[in-house]
C-alpha cells in the first residue's frame, strides 16, 4: 500500500480501479512548407472544425454541469476567434514556412507563457486554457479523435487535465481525479467541484498504478493505492456514511428545526477558523454557537493585531447576515500551546493557567480581543462567551473590563452593536452556582468535553483510561439538566457546543431537558435536526 | 472621440467571459476602442490583449471610441461594462 498525500479540491471518498490517462501524446515536428497559403488555408479549416466541437461540448457541459460549468467552452470559442491569436498563427507559417501544426504549438506556447507570467492567480491559470485551446486545434490538424471511453467506474490519474478533458468524460463512469498540476483555481477544480467528484491535484503520480485499487480522501487530501483490506474497509464505511449524510442532506434543507411539540431549537455550527464557514453555511447552520477564536492566535507568531481579528470576526459576521455568531474568547492552554505567550511548563496544564485565567491575568490581551469583537459587531449579529469559568467574582470583573472597553470605544466615536454576554459551563463548579451566573449573563453554553473530564477526573488524553470514561455518565448529563433548570429559572437560554451536542443517542434527552440550544460540527447538523424534528416528548 | 470611466465591480476582474463578449461587441460596433488601465492600453476587440491587461476587482478602466457614432458607441459600451463587470 503506498499513501501519497496531495491537496483536496473537492472533498469526498471515492474508491475504485486507477486509470492512468495519458494523452495521445503529439508529437509535434517542425517541417517546412511551400505552399503556405494553403497551409493557412489548413489552418482555417481546423479552426471551424475546433469550434464545432467546442459548441457540441458547450451543449453537452450545459446539460450535466449546468450554465456556469458550460461557459469555458463558449470563452474557448472566443479565443479561438481571437485576431492576435491567428494572426499570430498565420504569421508563423508565413515568415518560417512552417507546418501549421508548429505554428500553432509555438503560438499556444507563447501566450500560455504571458499569462503564467502574469501576477494574478486568476490570470495565471489562463495559461491552460491557451494550451487546452492551440491542443485541439493540433488534434484537429492531425486528425486526432477526441478522449475515448472506458468499461468500469475510475479513479483518473493524469498529468494534467484540461477542462474539455474533465467534461468528455462519462460522468456515471468517472470517480475521481488525481493530477500532478493543477490549481484549486482552475476550471477543471470548479467542474469538479460542480460534478460533485473528489479530486486531488499535487500528487506525483505514476504510470504503474494503472489498473491498481485506489482511494481518494477528498478531506484529507490522501492518495491511497493499493490500500490494505483494513483501509478499504474504513474507507468503504466512510463512503457509505457520506452518503448517508448527503440523503440526509436532501431531505433536511431548509426546514425549521422544530420539535414536534412545537418548541424551536437553535441548531447551531461549531467553527475553528474563518474556512469552516462554507461547510457550516453548506449544512444549514442557524447560527454559529461556537467560534473558536485561538486560531488566530495559533496560526500566528505574534499576538494578532486587533485588526486582523476585527477583519476575521466582520468576515464571519457578514457571511451569516444577521444569524447570530457566537465568539469564544481566547482558550489557549493545556493541549493549546502558544510560544510567544511565554508561558510556563506546568504539571498539570488542564488545571492550569489557560483561558480566561490568562484573559484576567494579562488584560492588555484580552482587551484587545473584547475591542476587535466589539467592532465587529456593528456588522451583524454577535455575541461573546467566555472559558473556564469558576466563579461570579471572574465574571464580574470581566464584565468590568467590557465596560472599560466600550467606554473607550464611544469616546473615540466607534460604533459597536448589541454584544449578548455568556459564559461556558465546562467546570463542575461552574455548575453548582449555576444559578447565581444565570443572574449575571445572557446565556449559557455547556462544553461537554472539559465538564466531563473534570466531573469524572478522567485524562482525555489518556487512552488507558478509556475503560472507565463514559461519555454519557449520569453525572454529566445530571449536570446537563441542572445547568439548564438554573438559566430557565433566570430567564436566559442554554446549550451545549461540546461533543455531546452532536450525540444523537442523547439528542431526545436533551429535548427533555429543555436544552434551547445545540451547536455542533457542520456534518451533524443534519442528523441532530431529523431527531429534532421527530421528538414527540414533552419539552421544558 | 468620446471616452468614459469605469471602476470595474466583478469579483475575478476584466476575466475571460465579458473580455470575450467584449471583443465580440467592439468588433460589430465597427470604430476603434481603446482600454487604458494600469499603464497598459489593448484594443477592446482583442481578448487575449484585453485579458493581458489584467485588469481586478477596483481598477478604474478608461474606455476611448474613435470613428463614425463615437458617442452613441461609447454610450452602447458603458452599458455594456454596468451590466457585465
Amino acid at each position: 500500500m503506498q499513501v501519497i498525500q496531495g491537496k483536496s479540491i473537492f472533498g469526498g471518498i471515492a474508491i475504485g480501479p486507477i486509470i492512468f490517462f495519458t494523452k495521445e501524446q503529439n508529437q509535434v515536428k517542425r517541417s517546412k512548407i511551400e505552399d503556405t497559403a494553403g497551409e493557412i488555408a489548413r489552418y482555417e479549416a481546423a479552426i471551424v472544425t475546433a469550434q464545432e466541437q467546442l459548441g457540441k461540448l458547450y451543449e453537452k457541459a450545459l446539460k450535466e454541469v449546468g450554465e456556469s460549468g458550460a461557459q469555458i467552452f463558449e470563452v474557448h470559442q472566443m479565443m479561438l476567434e481571437d485576431d492576435d491569436y491567428n494572426d499570430s498563427v498565420k504569421n508563423i507559417i508565413e515568415t518560417q514556412m512552417v507546418n501549421a501544426e508548429y505554428a500553432v504549438a509555438t503560438t499556444g506556447d507563447n501566450f500560455a507563457e504571458i499569462f503564467a507570467a502574469m501576477e494574478d492567480e486568476y490570470f495565471q491559470a489562463r495559461a491552460v486554457d491557451m494550451k487546452d485551446i492551440s491542443e485541439r486545434v493540433i488534434n484537429v490538424l492531425m486528425g486526432v479523435g477526441e478522449v475515448s471511453g472506458w468499461e468500469e467506474p475510475s479513479i483518473i490519474v493524469a498529468e494534467d487535465l484540461a477542462p474539455s478533458e474533465t467534461v468528455q468524460f462519462d460522468k456515471s463512469k468517472l470517480l475521481g481525479f488525481v493530477t500532478r498540476l493543477g490549481s484549486s483555481n482552475s476550471h477543471t477544480a470548479i467542474l469538479a467541484r460542480t460534478m460533485n467528484i473528489p479530486a486531488l491535484i499535487q500528487i506525483d503520480i505514476k504510470e504503474e498504478w494503472n489498473g491498481k485499487m485506489g482511494i481518494i480522501d477528498g478531506f484529507s487530501g490522501e492518495f491511497y493505492i493499493d490500500p490494505e483490506p483494513e483501509v478499504l474497509e474504513k474507507y468503504q464505511e466512510k463512503k457509505a456514511e457520506q452518503e448517508e449524510h448527503r440523503r440526509l442532506l436532501a431531505e433536511q434543507k431548509g426546514k425549521p428545526t422544530v420539535t414536534k411539540s412545537g418548541k424551536e431549537i437553535k441548531l447551531f455550527a461549531n467553527i475553528g477558523s474563518v474556512s469552516d464557514l462554507p461547510a457550516a453555511m453548506g449544512n444549514d447552520a442557524g447560527g454559529i454557537g461556537l467560534f473558536r477564536s485561538e486560531f488566530l492566535y495559533l496560526e500566528s507568531g505574534d499576538y494578532p493585531t486587533e485588526d486582523d481579528q476585527f477583519k476575521a470576526y466582520k468576515m464571519v459576521a457578514e457571511t451569516m447576515a444577521g444569524k447570530k455568531v457566537i465568539i469564544r474568547t481566547l482558550d489557549i492552554g493545556a493541549d493549546k500551546q502558544v510560544d510567544y505567550f511565554n508561558l510556563d511548563k506546568e504539571e498539570n496544564p488542564a488545571m492550569g493557567l489557560r483561558a480566561i485565567r490568562i484573559c484576567l491575568t494579562r488584560p492588555e490581551i484580552f482587551k484587545t480581543q473584547l475591542r476587535a469583537i466589539l467592532r465587529a459587531s456593528a456588522f451583524g449579529n454577535i455575541a461573546v462567551m467566555y472559558p473556564m469559568i469558576i466563579s461570579v467574582d471572574e465574571v464580574r470583573k470581566i464584565k468590568e473590563i467590557m465596560a472599560e472597553v466600550k467606554a473607550e470605544l464611544d469616546a473615540a466615536g466607534i460604533q459597536y452593536g448589541e454584544v449578548e454576554q455568556g459564559i461556558m459551563i465546562e467546570t463542575p463548579a461552574s455548575v453548582i452556582i449555576s444559578d447565581l451566573l444565570a443572574q449575571e449573563v445572557d446565556f449559557f453554553s455547556i462544553g461537554t468535553n472539559d465538564l466531563t473530564q473534570y466531573t469524572l477526573a478522567i485524562d482525555r488524553q489518556n487512552a488507558k483510561l478509556d475503560e472507565f470514561y463514559n461519555p454519557h455518565h449520569e453525572a454529566v448529563l445530571r449536570m446537563i439538566e441542572m445547568v439548564v433548570d438554573n438559566a430557565h429559572k433566570a430567564g436566559i437560554w442554554a446549550g451545549i457546543c461540546g461533543e455531546l451536542g452532536a450525540d444523537t443517542g442523547l439528542t431526545d434527552r436533551f429535548m427533555a431537558m429543555g436544552v434551547d440550544e445545540l451547536s455542533v460540527s457542520p456534518t451533524f447538523i443534519y442528523p441532530v435536526r431529523q431527531i429534532i424534528r421527530e421528538y414527540e416528548g414533552p419539552t421544558k | 472621440m468620446a471616452k468614459f470611466n469605469y471602476v470595474i465591480t466583478d469579483e475575478v476582474g476584466l476575466h475571460a467571459r465579458p473580455a470575450g463578449l467584449l471583443a465580440k461587441q467592439a468588433k460589430a460596433t465597427g470604430a476603434k476602442i481603446t482600454l487604458n488601465c494600469n499603464g497598459k492600453s489593448a484594443d477592446a476587440s482583442k481578448l487575449m490583449a484585453v485579458m493581458g491587461m489584467g485588469v481586478k476587482k477596483g481598477m478604474e478602466v478608461e474606455v476611448t471610441v474613435e470613428g463614425d457614432n463615437a458617442d452613441a458607441v461609447a454610450a452602447e459600451m458603458e452599458t455594456f461594462f454596468k451590466e457585465n463587470l
